[in-house]
């Protein structure tokens, strides 16, 4: 019975998976009741109705627009009714919790590549922690993929040339399929791997049994250094360009006089597209680094950015 | 039985005036014909070669899906494959299939026209298909294309392997042959009706043929445009769709839906005019709410423009207009869910009389039903998350789309027979092989919700093994499918030469085709009919009482 | 108004000579109905990238050249003022003048676009087709380069409307020369007419989008 129940129903292994598996099942009962009653009355009409049958034929005499209302309104309701429970959840669903762990990753033709904030770097599999939130920043080197967990009922599409996030928490240990869900070429079947989900300890005892590198804020520092951004975007600098020190979730006065909220899509833009959206009172002089600077790196920097504007982090230091 | 009055006393035309089909016997006649019946039966023949084509890709697939891993077939065929079966079965099978072939045939006819109003434009729009469908082969025959039927960017643009352009090509060329037919229809329900033939006494096949049109003319330039864009990206590398070049590949994904979505109801919108004529034939009663149904139809015409960004749940575009869209999805689909109560309800104390066609629509609204009610989990914002991309979609729009257009189609090609060439086909044989299509149906797309829901991703050549259970179902049932759809074939082809003579109204069916031959004349009609009566004038009574008389 | 179209040669699908003018008209309505979702597509993505990235649009614009632009706006729209007295003359079945006045419309579309022909390649002589050798002085190059993507498209596009124009008038003129087709039947002259003005108006659209965004200075 188990066994039966697993080959036809997905685990729930996200604190998602529930609420999304109970508006489904109430769809269900609601869209099966629907289309049992259209099955059984057309049923019953064609038998009792059947040619030569004895039925009563005579004219009925129900008044057509009641029906009709009837039937156009009542749907409405309930369907209105499912709106807002479907767009509730999914309103949830795009909104993470501030003490979520925030990972990047890249997607490429045809691999998941993966940076955890301590700097440790995964292909095709992610280890995560149960109970803790997880907030993958996604962007791809290509074309779109999409990163998706049925178990954890959530999916969103990964494009190139901007950042998606998605996030969830894990509720059970096990393991459990990444699918790429968005065709991106030939071995778009082949675009998959595993999330380990493990209990606290476990993951502690396997974090252990990694090689520690920098963390991702450190590397994040050493490239804005080999890339000569500390060069210009520093006090002492003979350039005149903007300070980064706290620049992440600020308000940015752009030249138009316009202001745009400096997230991630802005910073990554300013490096690839500088000339996109320029700070009001500065020059148009920053060159480009597109094809430069992998995705990879610009990560490291962005969780660089980041971490200037966090003043509980340690890497929290003017440079 | 009680038929539309005409002017004209019982037609026909034996002797003296030649049917249309007898009017012409040389190839010529036919590749230069402006006769809309015939053009129909060129759109047939052209549309029935597509069909196996896009069926043929099919098989493979799912033959090769009996399996986790590939053995059949490498990934890159496989995908070729799915692309080839998407393009060929949308662009070549089912946006053609019931407005050409039964449309061209049957809106002169129904509205009492000599023929629709620009019989060469008409000509011009099949040449320009089957320009289209040349290239879209050519691109096929010279290696294929890997992008999907979605052409998304910047993967079509910049990474996909084969003759893209050929098949963008081809698919525009294509599109022009259906704006124009749309055009046409359009102004001949306007301008040709006879005398008589207001607005509300139209057959609600004419009704859902209008709005068809006027989709394929709104919504078609858009796509043509927007592959244009995609092509000459692929050519010249410069990019509107191109995020390396500062494009947006949402744009792409916004005007191809634009265009896309609208598409699904030019798929499914004469599919159900075909049923709103044939359940009140066979159910020998006047349609429950004739103008309901008339109105429903182009409730969904218009609302089809606004919801295309269902398909962009998780693509990133904002969250508010996935709410947006989302909501104005659940709208779109109460005027389906009132033909399908409507219909339902016409079937109360009628004379219910089940020959073929009558099972092929009984087969429509069931497995249109579930395709339609299928299509609220996807509507529904937290859902469509999980399922979205899944088999659980493919499941669904085949439901809508071979469930309930196909199904349609195939009623009204048997419905239609006899007035088309004259014969009748073999009934026992002909039940047979709708019950088989049902069944096959079920068993091939069934077991896709369940896979949906699993998570098995769609366009996937090698899957988790998992799934393999459900997959080989969903095979066995394919080719419980294939025997089915090759019956009708075979027996349809026999009866043209060996079918019974059919008389002018076998049905005995309302509706100004049927008070002229079997089959019409080129004129159509000897007099131009004038129409005195709301359509589908039947009466159950009156039915069982003939029935009586002839027992006693 | 039938008195005349009766003469006119009738179909053999349509029962009058009204009916066969109203459908022909209508079809015409429905076919300018297309073309401006063709066209409303191109400026669809028009508006999207301008609103993103309006400096460079405003850049790109200034490097466009207004003196053949404003020359063609006016070419076309006297032709489109000709074409409207052609249409007259057929209504009033002055051969003569009408077979004139379609000359006269279909140099004016022929010179809009010999002059078309110059702006194009003085603006590939400046590098500014989009592709490997495209050059411009600009803060942002790549979204000039949109820009000109946009540009070369959207009045290609629309110049092969005018070259189809123009091939379709001149047949015009010609059959109204040497047959009788046009003689009591205006209704070709005054769809052609239609098309006419619907590509005259494409343009003055077009003209202010691409020339005039930043020239207010």
């Amino acid at each position: 019975m188990q066994r039966l129940l697993r080959g036809i129903f997905p685990q729930q292994a996200s604190n998602l998976a529930p609420e999304v598996d109970h508006l489904f099942f109430a769809l269900l009962a609601l869209c099966g009741a629907v289309a049992f009653l259209v099955c059984v009355v057309a049923l019953f009409f064609c038998i009792r109705y059947r040619r030569g049958s004895r039925a009563d034929r005579t004219p009925s005499k129900i008044n057509h627009h009641y029906v009709e209302i009837t039937w156009t309104v009542v749907p409405l309701i309930i369907f209105l009714g499912i709106f807002f429970w479907a767009a509730e959840i999914f309103f949830g669903m795009s909104r993470a919790p501030a003490s979520a762990t925030e990972i990047y990753v890249v997607g490429k033709q045809w691999m998941w590549k993966i940076q955890h904030p301590d700097g440790r770097r995964e292909i095709n599999e992610l280890h995560i922690p149960v109970g803790q939130p997880v907030k993958l920043i996604m962007t791809s080197q290509d074309v779109i993929h999409d990163f998706f967990v049925p178990e954890f009922r959530n999916k969103q599409d990964v494009v190139p040339g901007r950042y998606t996030t998605e996030w969830f928490t894990p509720t059970k240990a096990g393991k459990y399929h990444i699918f790429c869900s968005q065709y991106c070429g030939t071995n778009h079947s082949k675009m998959v791997g595993w999330v380990y989900v493990m209990e606290p300890t476990e993951h502690a005892k396997w974090l252990a049994g990694q090689p520690a590198p920098d963390s991702l804020v450190a590397a994040g520092e050493r490239a804005f250094r080999s890339h000569g951004c500390s060069g210009c975007h520093a006090p002492n600098s003979t350039i005149r360009a903007p300070l980064l020190d706290g620049i992440y979730g600020k308000q940015v006065p752009l030249s138009n006089s316009t202001l745009v909220t400096a997230d991630e899509q802005y910073l990554r833009d300013s490096i690839l597209l500088p000339n996109k959206q320029i700070a009001a009172g500065y020059e148009p002089i920053m060159p480009t680094f597109q094809g430069q600077i992998s995705d990879e790196e610009l990560n490291a920097i962005i969780a660089y950015l980041k971490s200037l504007s966090d003043q509980t982090s340690p890497k929290g230091t003017t440079p | 039985m009680i038929t539309a009055t005409t002017q004209a006393a019982p037609q026909s035309v034996k002797g003296d005036v030649p049917t249309y089909l007898a009017a012409g016997k040389t190839i010529r006649s036919w590749l230069l014909t402006t006769d809309h019946k015939r053009i129909a039966i060129l759109y047939m023949v052209s549309i029935t070669l597509f069909f196996f084509i896009g069926g043929a890709a099919a098989t493979l697939m799912r033959l090769e899906l009996l399996t986790p891993q590939g053995d059949l077939v490498t990934s890159e065929t496989y995908n070729k494959l799915f692309t080839l079966h998407g393009v060929v079965m949308v662009w070549f099978f089912l946006i053609p299939s019931i407005p050409t072939v039964l449309g061209n045939f049957l809106v002169p006819l129904m509205i009492g026209a000599r023929d629709v109003a620009f019989p060469k434009l008409n000509l011009a729009s099949w040449y320009l298909f089957m320009i289209g469908g040349a290239f879209a082969l050519f691109s096929i025959i010279t290696g294929g294309v890997d992008t999907g039927w979605t052409f998304y960017t910047p993967y079509s643009s910049t990474y996909a392997n084969g003759h893209v352009i050929a098949m963008a090509t081809g698919i525009f060329i294509a599109g022009f042959g259906s704006i124009a037919t749309g055009l046409n229809f359009i102004v001949t329900v306007h301008k040709m009706r006879a005398p008589g033939m207001t607005w509300f006494r139209l057959p609600l096949f004419i009704w859902t043929i209008y709005t068809t049109s006027l989709i394929l003319v709104l919504a078609t330039p858009v796509l043509a445009i927007t592959l244009t864009l995609m092509a000459l990206e692929r050519a010249f590398g410069v990019g509107i769709f191109n995020p390396a070049l500062g494009g947006d590949p949402l744009l792409f994904q916004h005007l191809f839906w634009f265009y896309s979505h609208p598409a699904v109801y030019i798929m499914i919108l004469p599919g159900m005019g075909v049923v709103s004529e044939l359940i009140p034939c066979f159910a020998r009663k006047s349609l429950f709410g004739y103008k309901y149904v008339a109105y429903a139809t182009v409730a969904i015409g218009v609302f089809g423009f606004l919801v295309w960004g269902h398909h962009m749940f998780v693509s990133s575009q904002s969250i508010y207009a996935g709410m947006i869209f989302s909501v104005l999805s659940f709208a779109v689909s109460i005027p389906s869910a009132i033909k399908v109560f409507n219909w339902t309800a016409t079937l109360y104390k009628g004379s219910i009389s089940f020959q073929t066609p009558m099972l092929y629509v009984l087969g429509f609204v069931g497995l249109f039903t579930i395709g339609g009610l299928t299509g609220l989990f996807l509507a529904a914002l937290a859902v469509d998350v999980h399922v979205h991309d899944t088999y659980f979609v493919i499941a669904h729009f085949h439901y809508i789309m071979v469930g309930g257009m196909v199904m349609a189609y195939l009623g009204g090609i048997h419905f239609w027979w006899p007035k088309i060439t004259g014969r009748l086909y073999p009934e026992t044989l002909a039940k047979l092989s709708a019950v088989t299509i049902f069944l096959g149906f079920n068993l091939t797309f069934f077991p896709q919700f369940i896979l949906g829901y699993l998570g098995m991703p769609r366009r996937y050549h090698v899957y988790a093994p998992e799934f393999q259970v459900l997959n080989v179902l969903s095979t066995a049932g394919a080719s419980i499918l294939a025997v089915g759809y090759v019956l009708p074939l075979a027996y349809l082809l026999w009866s043209l030469r060996y079918g019974r003579k059919a008389d002018s109204n076998p049905w005995r069916a309302t509706g100004l085709e049927w008070t002229t031959s079997s089959p019409p004349s080129k004129d159509n009609f000897e007099a131009t009919p004038i129409v005195t009566e709301p359509p589908y004038r039947y009466d159950p009574q009156a039915t069982e009482a003939a029935l009586e008389t002839a027992h006693v | 108004m039938s008195s005349l179209a009766t003469e006119a040669p009738v179909a053999h699908q349509f029962e009058t000579a009204d009916q066969q003018r109203e459908a022909a008209t209508m079809g015409m309505w429905l076919f300018i109905a297309t073309e401006i979702l063709f066209f409303g597509a191109m400026f669809l993505g028009y508006t999207v990238y301008r609103l993103g990235y309006p400096q460079a649009f405003a850049e790109a614009s200034r490097h466009t050249l207004i003196a053949f632009g404003g020359t063609n706006t006016a070419v076309l729209l006297i032709s489109s003022t000709v074409m409207a007295f052609a249409v007259r003359a057929a209504r009033e079945n002055r051969r003569g003048l009408l077979v004139t006045l379609l000359l006269v419309t279909s140099s004016l579309g022929a010179l809009f676009l010999v002059i078309k022909g110059f702006e194009y390649s003085k603006e590939i002589s400046e590098h500014l087709l989009p592709g490997r050798s495209f050059q411009i002085d600009a803060a942002d190059p790549a979204h000039a380069e949109m820009f000109f993507y946009i540009y070369w498209l959207t009045t290609g596009v629309h110049a092969l409307h005018v070259t189809i124009g123009v091939v379709l008038i001149t047949i015009f003129a010609i059959r109204a020369w040497f047959t009788d087709a046009f003689v009591n039947h205006d209704t070709a002259v005054d769809l052609l007419g239609l098309y006419w003005h619907f590509v005259d108006i494409v343009w003055v659209f077009l003209f202010p989008l691409i020339y005039l965004i930043d020239r207010h200075s």
